[in-house]
């Protein structure tokens, strides 16, 4: 079977987390090395789990650490 | 963010590891105070987890404070079937979604149109080459504003599924469980998210990084 591009659309995020078997992984790198357009799709898919999974990308308000502490502190000595 | 503190099995599923479960037992038995080293390291991906629902930083911190003091007080009540860390985004989850709908907001929050209809195919928009990612792009605070502005976008069952798989880095079984949804519903979902997210972002990226940095041609950022 050859794949098009609309079938490489809907195996990229599989692909990337290793979920597809291993002919269809041959087919889709067969099919990357040739496709200008489905690799951009895939290279940028890849970066946006690189940036998702950064512990820079997104962050906590200023002191919510402390105030959670604060909640949990007064819950359990509470008691 | 690591997970480190436990073992996953051939479902693909975290199970607490020894010192976990440990941990749990001493604080069931009234060592309460050991609770804080167990949530500790969750959170951050906590907090974000209730913001990727709620959308907005106050609801996100009411949220999340709610349902970490509801896995203490329930602490008994954890079996070790799943994972603490997905145990207490199960209960995050809830928490938030029962804030959203006691306030009445986005209820109804409908789908973008044909293109985010799971039965329909995603058709990427954009092409554009995104090879690189520079080191120090995170540092900026033009790059992270581009990347939570991609993230808020996105309909709330997106959200929810690339915040828990691609942040808190639940596994696709952990996320269907956390969320009460099948593993293809999740798969489907997640793939939506990440093409979404590149459409929006690649665009951009190509002025993240100077000319001269840009990866060989046929390199693969991650080979």
């Amino acid at each position: 079977m050859v794949l098009n591009c609309r079938d490489v659309w809907k195996e990229i995020s599989n692909y990337l987390d290793q979920e597809v078997e291993p002919a269809l992984r041959r087919e889709l790198e067969a099919h990357f090395a040739q496709c200008r357009h489905c690799t951009a799709v895939l290279d940028g898919t890849h970066n946006v789990i690189v940036l998702m999974a950064d512990e820079r990308a997104f962050s906590v308000p200023i002191g919510f650490n402390e105030r959670l502490e604060e909640r949990l502190r007064q819950e359990i000595e509470g008691r | 963010m690591s997970l480190g503190k436990e073992i996953i099995d051939d479902r693909g599923e975290r199970n607490p590891c020894p010192d976990e479960a440990a941990l749990i037992d001493r604080i069931c038995k009234g060592e309460r105070e050991l609770f804080y080293d167990l949530v500790r390291p969750y959170q951050r991906s906590i907090y974000l987890v209730a913001y990727s629902i709620v959308q907005n930083e106050a609801d996100a911190e009411d949220v999340a404070q709610e349902a970490i003091l509801k896995s203490l007080k329930h602490i008994d009540t954890f079996r070790g079937e799943s994972s603490f860390s997905t145990w207490l985004v199960s209960i995050t989850v809830n928490t938030a979604r029962m804030r959203i709908r006691k306030e009445h907001k986005r209820l109804f929050e409908p789908l973008d149109g044909d293109r985010d209809d799971e039965k329909g195919e995603y058709v990427p928009r954009d092409f554009s080459d995104w090879r690189e990612i520079p080191s120090d792009a995170l540092e900026r605070e033009e790059v992270r504003a581009v990347l939570a502005k991609a993230l808020a976008s996105l309909p709330q069952q997106y959200r929810e599924v690339i915040v828990l798989r691609d942040v808190h880095e639940l596994s696709i079984a952990e996320t269907a469980k956390a969320l009460g949804i099948r593993e293809g519903a999740v798969k489907t979902r997640l793939l939506r998210a990440r093409l979404r997210m590149r459409d929006l972002i690649a665009p951009v990226a190509s002025s993240w990084t100077p000319s001269r940095n840009w990866f060989k041609k046929g390199r693969r950022p991650w080979s």
